[in-house]
């Protein structure tokens, strides 16, 4: 087990480094730079800002600084933010992306196993045909169009709840960004789980376990369950790319102080350093979630172990 | 399956011969109608906050998100289908390295890469369709590498080699139409994420630009504004939603067929 997460965690620098590199040389590629604005700078002025954010130097050079830099948790100075440092501008927005993402992916599991569950009690029924049909509805339609409705409904016509901003964290700000975000991945799991469920009833070993005379409920829970969420743990790396997505528009569509507004506002102003830590981070996210998820994995299903 | 083809085909048919019909083009103002109620003086959805016809925008929006998402995965279809079919046919090492490429890709976040492309390249909407189809391909290609893995060792496919046919024209002419069915299927289902990528981008700004539109900004626009007057966001979101989910449930539908 140990030497698994060694070597995946070794197989994930590579693949970071590459992120990293890719999202560097389009940044330094791109026409325009942060020291282009309406009003021209003074050249004088031009060459030494420049030269004191070093982006004088060749490109290996300053991409090798800039790795140094990383690993000492230093990720250079916002461009546009002028008195935050990258760092600390991803640990205010940071907290709030995972707060956000965390519960969202705690409902959407929950609501979507729940679904999986009740759908696959009688495969073919009508509940199960309403719940499939249900569960499409929930992935095709993106958070960005649930979002406003909820607001609609919620927040300006019966006035239940806020209508965006996130006032430190208090539980009825959270309440619908967190719903939104979690609605398409919930559907997502539902599909999994419901999939997943009815192959497993429909193994020997739970045939056995019936003609032994267990409780339809334990057969569900104790033998059934374990082996049908394998599909939903492999769905755990993808899930959370979704919700570091999402979380993007819902935070921009309800003013959240999260990473993804950070990451946006920093794409749309060239704010090289601000944007790469952003991506670098997402990207260092979504591998560790990959190997949680071969982990569970491990965990569920005991063949995949070896 | 055929009640969501014939939706999807309405709202193109709609979308391709509708616009020029209505009494008012789709970037038009009617300053006496500024945010007008539906059904006011031939705005049939009313007008939205700077007095623009709703129904033509919609209409013309849904033919640009519709344009982009077919060019889109059609360059996700080719891109997809070379890479998946030179990894199965070649198999090895070739098929190992491609296809570890191919899953290192599956763990990056993408949407990042598709916003950095388009903060660094300009936001045309040639780009657009590019870098969506450039980073929706990687399902094509997985699907389309075990379909031709399976066929390689089918009699008939043994028996073109062994008649002397060259390895390539094996692929072109034997191999690759029996993959067609499966890939058809899953450009059906690359369509309505691309469509959701399309209009992802475009909500946040980064995707087509104004005078232009699509559902995405149409939705953004609805969006803000909803508190006045909450049609300009049912309408793009109500055909948006149709879409996606029509083009959802027939491309699973047809995805299962060849399946089976």
């Amino acid at each position: 087990m140990l030497t698994l997460i060694l070597r995946r965690l070794l197989t994930a620098i590579p693949t970071l480094l590459g992120v990293i590199l890719l999202s560097f040389l389009l940044m330094r590629f791109a026409p325009g730079g942060p020291f282009d604005g309406e009003r021209p700078l003074d050249p004088a002025t031009r060459e030494a800002l420049i030269a004191a954010y070093g982006m004088d130097k060749p490109l290996m050079a300053q991409f090798g600084t800039y790795i140094g830099n990383v690993l000492h948790g230093d990720f250079g100075p916002s461009l546009i933010y002028r008195d935050f440092t990258v760092t600390e501008l991803v640990a205010k927005g940071l907290p709030v992306s995972l707060t956000l993402g965390g519960l969202a992916m705690v409902l959407a599991m929950t609501l979507g196993v729940g679904t999986g569950l009740v759908a696959a009690a009688k495969p073919g029924g009508l509940v199960d045909r309403v719940l499939g049909v249900l569960s499409t509805l929930l992935t095709s339609v993106p958070s960005f169009v649930t979002a406003p409705l909820l607001v609609l409904l919620f927040a300006l016509t019966l006035g239940w709840l806020p209508v965006s901003g996130w006032n430190d964290g208090a539980v009825p700000n959270m309440i619908l960004p967190v719903i939104a975000l979690a609605l398409p991945v919930a559907g997502s799991i539902a599909k999994l789980a419901r999939a997943g469920l009815a192959g497993a009833l429909a193994e020997d070993h739970v045939r056995t376990a019936r003609a032994r005379g267990l409780k339809p409920l334990t057969i569900l829970f104790r033998h059934a369950l374990r082996p049908a969420l394998v599909p939903v743990a492999s769905y755990a790396a993808p899930a959370a790319a979704g919700l570091l997505t999402g979380a993007v528009v819902i935070e921009t569509i309800f003013a959240l102080p999260g990473l993804g507004r950070y990451f946006v506002q920093g794409a749309l102003n060239r704010d090289y350093p601000l944007v790469l830590a952003v991506v670098t981070l997402y990207a260092a996210l979504i591998i560790l979630f990959n190997l949680l998820a071969d982990l569970v994995y491990g965990w569920l299903d005991p063949r995949v172990r070896e | 399956m055929k009640l969501p083809l014939a939706l999807v085909a309405l709202v193109i048919l709609a979308a391709l011969i509708l616009p020029p019909l209505l009494p008012w083009p789709y970037d038009i103002i009617d300053w006496s109608a500024v945010r007008a109620q539906p059904l006011t003086e031939l705005h049939v959805l009313g007008t939205d906050s700077v007095g623009r016809d709703l129904l033509a925008r919609t209409l013309v929006g849904t033919r640009v998100t519709l344009s982009v998402a077919l060019a889109a995965a059609l360059v996700a279809l080719v891109i997809g289908v070379a890479w998946g079919a030179v990894a199965g046919w070649a198999g090895g090492k070739t098929d190992e390295v491609m296809m570890r490429i191919v899953d290192a890709l599956y763990a990056l976040p993408f949407m990042f890469v598709v916003i950095l492309l388009m903060v660094v390249f300009g936001r045309s909407i040639l780009l657009v369709f590019l870098g969506i189809g450039a980073v929706e391909w990687l399902t094509m290609a997985r699907v389309v590498r075990g379909q031709v893995m399976q066929l390689k060792n089918r009699p008939f496919v043994i028996a073109a080699e062994a008649a002397g046919a060259p390895s390539f024209a094996v692929l072109l002419r034997h191999v690759l139409p029996n993959v067609a069915g499966v890939a058809i299927a899953y450009l059906l289902l690359t369509v309505p994420q691309v469509v959701m990528v399309e209009s992802f981008l475009s909500f946040l700004g980064l995707g087509v630009q104004e005078p232009m539109t699509s559902l995405g900004i149409l939705v953004k626009e609805g969006a803000d504004d909803m508190d006045m007057s909450p049609i300009g966001l049912l309408a793009p979101g109500g055909v948006l939603v149709t879409m996606l989910v029509c083009l959802t449930i027939a491309g699973e539908k047809l995805r299962d067929r060849f399946a089976a």
